[in-house]
């Protein structure tokens, strides 16, 4: 069997083990729209662990990752425990913990529903659902993008772009309709496990054959090219580009749909605390191997051409055909799995938050099943309109979808200060919100808002913008009528 | 005092956020065990963060959060299904 159908068959493979898991979910399922979103709120320590790990890193940890550390040095790596392991983990205690008692107090399932109630504003509701959507559909028409590519890649066009994103997006739909969440965090904990095992027996496969790191690391000293990847920092790794980076990227992570609302979905206090302890360990587990991969192949002098990823290539140059097919199909399922989250999240904000109170106005009433069913419609619509986009190519989303973390980064500070400031208002939250995102999208699109000052990235200077926006305004208005302000402070507690 | 207890749980978040990259190695090239010495410090520094998190946990949990469990008034935090029935408008949505 050649490699090509060697990795074709893993990938099906792999698609039909995630259908059988979704199918099993789908037995297990309460027909209602909280367990379709968040399992009923059931996840345990592992599962919820593994399902926002594999969700958040999955591609950048096998491509984008150890492409840049192959061009650029290692150091990334640095910047990944400062954002996953640290800035991440401590708000997954800071706004995790606290979303998640209110969403088990209140019955809450996405971010804007906790800040609409809080607020009394249907309107602040549909502004985080809509900014968030703004970032989120091109971010996952990028992934149906990069798998079909990926695809028409690997099937040297036998599988042409439209065809390969077409099934894969048809696939997707069928899976999230039926799996829902449950079947989505159980085939994501299968992957990252896999995955995790998978990038450890590459690196002492790599390793094993080249005579072990102290040599491999030798190679990458004594070439000329790259002798200077070892040192700590240089021209691309600057100071505030380090921490603009860390800071905007580990803010963004805690804003994404999927992963916010996963924060809803824990099953108890333990589950969390676990998590958030084992959080900068795992994050050593996968980045350093997968970066240092990269960068070692620098120096062992593999070859990349323009546009294609340096993990493979390492792998084909080192280890047996059929262990590089299982990791590169492994690492393709992991894209696909990561898109199927987002997709579930998506829609759960269209529904939720746009629809259904333009419903409410309307006067419809719907009955749970009717919730549950409109729920799966969503999905179909999201994943069917951000693949006919895709077809486009439209430049203006794919630049979109680039800056996404940046662009729920800015919505982060305004979110923490109405989890913890009692003065905040609901005027000043709005303001802080809109005002940071007309700067970070002007930034992206205006040559008159610059991208960079002295270093710093505009998605951090957006975030300080927003930050001093909410404090000013609130503290120049006063709540309206329709707050309810002691709803995030009274009576909260785990038991 | 829980207050101070808080300050000294935030500084300590503030000080794994700032050494997570080793800047006083800056520039430093030194390998140990056939890595940078910065990428050992990075796997220690993790460790340490792991060991503090699960500390914290063990410690201080709900610290900033949690209010009439362990907090200053003497309500109980049992109050998680009544709360919609009680205060007569429901919270979110129904699921």
């Amino acid at each position: 069997m050649n490699a090509v159908t060697l990795q074709l068959s893993i990938i099906v493979g792999y698609l039909l083990i995630a259908l059988a898991v979704g199918l099993v979910a789908y037995r297990l399922t309460d027909r209602t729209a909280e367990d379709f979103y968040l399992a009923s709120r059931t996840l345990g320590t592992v599962v919820l662990l593994f399902t926002t790990f594999a969700t958040l890193l999955s591609a950048f940890t096998f491509f984008a990752g150890p492409n840049i550390a192959y061009a650029q040095g290692p150091e990334w790596v640095l910047v990944m425990g400062l954002m996953d392991g640290i800035i991440f983990a401590i708000l997954w205690y800071v706004v995790g913990y606290k979303q998640w008692l209110l969403g088990r107090q209140f019955g809450y399932v996405t971010l804007g529903e906790m800040l609409g109630d809080r607020f009394g504003s249907p309107w602040l509701r549909g502004l985080v659902a809509g900014v968030s959507l703004l970032w989120l559909f091109p971010y996952v028409m990028l992934q149906q993008v990069g798998a079909g590519t990926a695809l028409e890649a690997l099937t040297e066009g036998a599988v042409p772009y439209a065809a390969g994103a077409g099934l894969i997006t048809a696939f997707m739909i069928l899976y999230v309709v039926i799996a829902g969440m449950r079947g989505i965090a159980w085939t994501d904990t299968l992957q990252g496990a896999f995955m995790l095992v998978m990038t450890w027996v590459a690196v002492l496969w790599v390793l094993a054959a080249v005579g072990g790191p102290g040599a491999a690391t030798d190679a990458l000293a004594s070439n000329p090219d790259t002798s200077d990847f070892l040192s700590l920092g240089g021209d691309y790794y600057t100071v505030p580009w380090m921490l603009s980076t860390a800071i905007t990227i580990g803010f963004g992570v805690a804003m994404f749909p999927q992963v916010n609302q996963r924060f809803f979905a824990a099953g108890s206090e333990t589950v969390l605390k676990r998590s958030f302890a084992l959080w900068p360990i795992l994050c050593v587990l996968l980045f350093v191997p997968s970066f240092m991969l990269g960068a070692w192949a620098a120096g062992l002098e593999v070859a990349v051409p323009e546009g294609a990823n340096v993990l493979p290539l390492v792998l084909a140059e080192y280890t047996p055909t059929w262990f590089a097919a299982l990791v590169i199909a492994g690492a393709m399922a992991a894209m696909m799995s990561s898109s199927d989250s987002m997709l579930l999240s998506g829609s759960s904000y269209f529904t939720r938050d746009l629809f259904r109170p333009i419903a409410a106005f309307l006067g419809w009433t719907l009955s749970e099943r009717g919730e549950d069913l409109i729920a799966r419609t969503g999905v179909v619509i999201f994943a069917t309109a951000a693949f006919v986009v895709s077809l486009f190519q439209p430049a203006t989303l794919f630049e979109i979808g680039n800056a996404a973390f940046s662009g729920f980064a800015q919505l982060a500070l305004p979110i923490l200060l109405a989890l913890y400031w009692r003065r905040i208002t609901r005027a000043g939250i709005t303001a802080g919100v809109v005002a940071s995102q007309c700067f970070y999208v002007s930034s992206l699109f205006f040559a008159v808002v610059p991208g960079s000052y002295a270093g710093w990235s505009a998605g951090l200077v957006g975030m300080g913008l927003g930050l001093v926006v909410t404090v000013v305004v609130s503290l120049l208005t006063s709540p309206a009528a329709a707050e309810r302000r002691a709803i995030y402070f009274d009576r909260l507690g785990a038991d | 005092m829980r207050r101070t207890e808080l300050g000294g749980w935030i500084a300590v978040g503030i000080a794994l956020a700032a050494l997570a990259i080793p800047w006083f190695l800056w520039g430093s090239a030194t390998i140990v065990a056939g890595l940078p010495i910065w990428l050992w410090w990075h796997v220690g520094w993790m460790g340490l963060a792991s060991l503090v998190f699960w500390l914290f946990t063990q410690r201080a949990w709900g610290i900033g959060i949690e209010t009439g469990r362990r907090g200053d008034d003497s309500i109980g935090g049992n109050g998680t299904r009544t709360e919609r029935a009680r205060d007569g408008r429901p919270g979110g949505d129904s699921p």
